[in-house]
């Protein structure tokens, strides 16, 4: 790979918009000392911004909530914005989402707010620069950790997020009918039943799986709280125990929480299980007044799921992109 | 430990929760933290994390390299006392020693945490210093270690009204735990003094003086020597 790098040069903050936060994979086998994951919430665009900038899996990327980032590239590189649909421009020309472009020294990437969906990623090619902290660069504001100065702040106008310059490459675009659909704002998701289940009778299961529940705007990194039919547990607190991604808190009002990247470590809310990996990139989409619906699918089912998934990953190939644009 | 009382559980797509009891002990807590040492070995390259508590433990896996069949069998192996070589090794943890200038200068709820439990000051510095405090479990902000049990005289409840600010450092007991306060933050535990070695440091190496299983004494130290160490007022 042709590259050249100083820490002065890649794409220049212009505006960060709402609010945008560098991410890569995330930040694993480090709860014992009580730091959680981060990564990107929409687990599926962010691998399709890297898989289309011809990047391995996980180079850290933006994150981009709502929309509203505006950059500007002093290298010479190709870049792919996915996620939530939002207009994008470069050079003032409209851009498509879930392909990429080569970009030139001077160009001006902006992006416009979310019609549908509300987390974008914008990979470059060979990811971003960035010194990582405990073994990942992905911005935790919670823990002050990570991110480009380390400390946990989000993108903020005038910082420099370096990259190396790149030749210009074919453009790869995902087909169209590929591509995730977030207009529907409304989401099914997959539950695997576990921790605590024993104390949620099969009356409050039944609940909770056949009601429609509603996201709020108490709704962020840590978690998605829902409301709906109020589901009770027959204990109001456990001793506090490990929370994975996904976990299904319901505290004493009956109202259940959806633990995400930025989750705390432990906890002592009675748990119903976890929502599927696959369908957290989902529910991260929605907006808050969206509905979401339960389903309940064994550990093997979820396991079959990932499965395919990632096959599906490996096997969807994108298009090379030969006319000139 | 009898391993009759351990049940597993599934938590999620890749990870499992054993459940060692029902109420922290230290019989429990040894039994979380050997049992951690043995899994990590044992899971290798498969493991993604491991989060033990006070009387249960997270495994979270790799479903690309294993399943939750596998991970169970592992589980198991690792409960089985029969292949524990030495028990009393591994579960006891570290003792670590960790200074703190007691005080109403630097613990402004001690007072009140004194007169409420109908003790003088001083004995509430004593007996917080006469227990070998187990780390039960870590969470709620990095570094943040939960210790336990602190003597039932002086046990007190978390505050009505947490403060919007803790500083680096404080000591502090809630109902029957203690802590230190790794970083400035938020927080509704009564403040009993100041620790001025740091229990979360990204740049060092480990970041973190304990961990889950290890014991903790606290040692007063004055206000001099808490200055000298580099404790900030």
């Amino acid at each position: 790979m042709s590259s050249q790098l100083t820490a002065s040069s890649g794409l220049q903050v212009i505006n960060p918009g709402i609010f945008s936060l560098i991410q890569d994979a995330g930040r694993f086998g480090l709860h014992g000392i009580g730091l959680t994951n981060g990564g990107p919430l929409d687990s599926n665009a962010f691998r399709w911004a890297n898989r289309l900038c011809a990047n391995p899996q996980g180079c850290a990327a933006v994150e981009v909530t709502i929309g509203g980032l505006v950059l500007e590239a002093t290298v010479d590189t190709t870049i792919a914005v996915t996620g939530a649909s939002a207009p994008l421009t470069i050079n003032g020309h409209a851009c498509e989402l879930w392909r990429s472009y080569s970009i030139q020294t001077g160009a001006r990437i902006e992006l416009g707010f979310a019609t549908s969906g509300s987390r974008i990623y914008l990979a470059v090619a060979g990811g971003f620069h960035i010194e990582p902290r405990f073994n990942s660069v992905s911005t935790v504001p919670r823990e002050s950790l990570g991110g480009l100065h380390g400390d946990g702040s989000p993108l903020q106008a005038g910082d420099m997020l370096p990259c190396e310059s790149q030749r210009s490459t074919t453009p790869l675009s995902l087909a169209a009918d590929l591509r995730p659909d977030y207009s529907t704002n409304r989401a099914l998701l997959r539950v695997i039943l576990g921790y605590q289940q024993a104390l949620f009778s099969d009356l409050q299961k039944q609940l909770f799986f056949t009601s429609d529940y509603q996201v709020t705007d108490r709704s962020d990194r840590m978690g998605y709280r829902l409301k709906g039919t109020a589901i009770a547990p027959s204990a109001d607190g456990i001793l506090s125990e490990g929370i994975c991604l996904g976990a299904i808190q319901v505290p004493a009002d009956g109202q259940p929480i959806v633990l995400l990247n930025d989750r705390q470590t432990i906890g002592g809310y009675p748990k119903l299980g976890s929502v599927l990996s696959l369908d957290i990139a989902k529910l991260a989409q929605l907006l808050p007044g969206a509905t979401v619906n339960f389903e309940a699918i064994s550990i093997e089912q979820a396991h079959n799921a990932l499965m395919l998934d990632q096959q599906y990953f490996e096997r969807c190939t994108p298009e090379e992109i030969l006319t000139n644009d | 430990m009898n391993s009759a009382m351990q049940t597993i559980s599934v938590a999620g797509e890749n990870a499992l929760v054993v459940y060692f009891g029902d109420a922290p002990s230290d019989a429990v807590a040894s039994a979380v933290a050997s049992s951690a040492e043995k899994l990590r070995q044992a899971l290798g390259d498969s493991l993604i994390d491991l989060v033990p508590s006070y009387a249960s433990l997270l495994v979270i896996y790799d479903p690309f390299r294993t399943d939750h069949f596998a991970v169970r069998n592992a589980i198991r192996r690792a409960l089985d006392n029969r292949h524990t070589v030495d028990p009393s090794q591994s579960s006891k943890g570290k003792l670590i020693t960790l200074p703190v200038y007691y005080g109403t200068e630097s613990g402004p709820d001690l007072q009140q945490l004194a007169d409420n439990a109908g003790l003088s000051i001083d004995e509430v510095v004593t007996i917080h210093q006469q227990t070998d405090y187990r780390v039960y479990a870590i969470g709620f902000a990095p570094g943040f270690a939960y210790l336990g049990e602190v003597d039932p005289r002086i046990a007190a409840p978390r505050l009505a009204t947490p403060r919007q600010k803790v500083p680096r450092g404080a000591v502090a007991i809630a109902d029957r735990q203690t802590a230190v306060y790794p970083a400035q933050s938020p927080g509704g535990w009564n403040l009993i003094g100041l620790c001025p070695e740091r229990m979360f440091d990204p740049a060092a190496e480990p970041s973190m003086p304990v961990q889950v299983g290890d014991r903790v004494r606290f040692k007063a130290i004055d206000r001099d020597t808490f200055v000298a160490m580099g404790g900030v007022l």
